[in-house]
């Protein structure tokens, strides 16, 4: 019998690694801009 | 839209698309190629760029480059479903639906030209701004499909990140930087032509008036050597203003012959020749693309050898 995956769990997985990209560019922004006021104090 | 079915049962809810959906959205192979010569151009700019701006800037070009990417492929996903080449993204293959790939493009434009006034210069930021706006708008909505210039009008859009990396680093316009825009700007045309004479069939079955469609092979191939011709003292202008020297000079002289070169062998030896056979067009096609890289390369290497 072949196996077919769980919609719902599929759901779940796909949201739940788009949440983790988008958690890590929010980061990721946060860090660069900390850098960009650091250099541009810098002059 | 994507969608898992369980045996016996109703079609479930479409599934949303996947991370991996969307960085294809960006058109990362392109990216690459803007990505390289956005840097060029911040690199062979004659001042000292702090690395933090510098990394910001060019981040910013790659977004707004993957926005104007993704705002076309939405605009696009029905030709993109007529042709060999395009059919599996994201849009015509049914993995996420038109809009999300709108907002998604809408976003990252947004976001990069909002970084690049913040980060690097409004100079730089509203440059940016009007290139996206020109691939969007200008080139994808509005003269890609009405006339068989698409090509030379979209390499404006193309040529716009090496003059961006140029404004980010000097925080002005001067005639260097439109010198790296025209560059690119005339080289577009014979090396995406060179391209269409070899992939002809699946524009025609799209309906995109490409050069070889609507004018005919022995139009275009005539064409590509023009453009070709011009590109060769285009490409040496900068070493003749004295703004590179002779690294860039020589590196510019010998690409820009091979390339004239390998366009002659397009257009004059094949003209009126019911060929099959398209290995000059792909070897032409193939160089052009080593013709960029290595130019703007040449130029960067001269501005750190010759100071």
């Amino acid at each position: 019998m072949p196996s077919f995956p769980d919609p719902e769990a599929e759901r779940k997985r796909i949201i739940k690694q788009r949440n983790w990209m988008l958690g890590g560019l929010l980061v990721g922004m946060v860090v660069l801009f900390y850098y960009i006021t650091i250099a541009r104090l810098g002059g | 839209m994507t969608s898992v079915s369980t045996p016996g049962t109703a079609q479930s809810a479409p599934l949303p698309a996947d991370w991996r959906d969307f960085f294809a959205l960006t058109k990362p192979r392109v990216m690459s190629l803007v990505i390289f010569t956005g840097l060029c151009g911040l690199l062979a700019a004659p001042v000292s760029v702090n690395p933090v701006l510098g990394f910001t800037a060019i981040l910013c070009i790659a977004l707004g480059a993957g926005g104007s990417a993704a705002l076309n492929m939405w605009w696009e996903a029905d030709i993109d479903a007529q042709m060999k080449r395009t059919a599996a993204r994201p849009l015509p293959a049914g993995r996420m639906p038109r809009e999300s790939a709108r907002d998604f493009g809408l976003i990252l434009s947004l976001i990069s030209v909002l970084i690049m006034a913040v980060g690097v210069g409004y100079l730089a930021a509203a440059v940016l701004a009007f290139s996206i706006f020109y691939y969007a708008v200008i080139y994808t909505m509005w003269l890609k499909p009405r006339t068989p210039q698409n090509i030379v009008i979209g390499g404006g859009a193309g040529a716009f990140p090496p003059m961006i990396g140029w404004i980010a680093a000097t925080g002005e316009i001067t005639l260097m930087p439109i010198l790296l825009f025209a560059i690119i700007f005339f080289w577009t045309p014979p090396h995406f032509w060179a391209l269409a004479l070899f992939v002809e069939t699946d524009y025609a079955k799209a309906g995109i008036p490409m050069m070889p469609v609507v004018a005919g092979q022995h139009s275009t191939r005539r064409q590509i050597l023009v453009y070709a011709v011009l590109l060769l003292p285009l490409a040496m202008l900068p070493f003749w203003i004295a703004g590179a020297g002779v690294v860039y000079g020589a590196s510019a002289l010998l690409l820009s012959a091979i390339f004239l070169v390998l366009a002659l062998r397009v257009a004059v030896f094949r003209q009126g020749v019911g060929e099959t056979d398209m290995g000059p067009e792909k070897r032409l096609f193939a160089f052009s693309v080593f013709y960029l890289f290595a130019l703007f390369a040449a130029l960067v290497a001269d501005r750190w050898i010759m100071g």
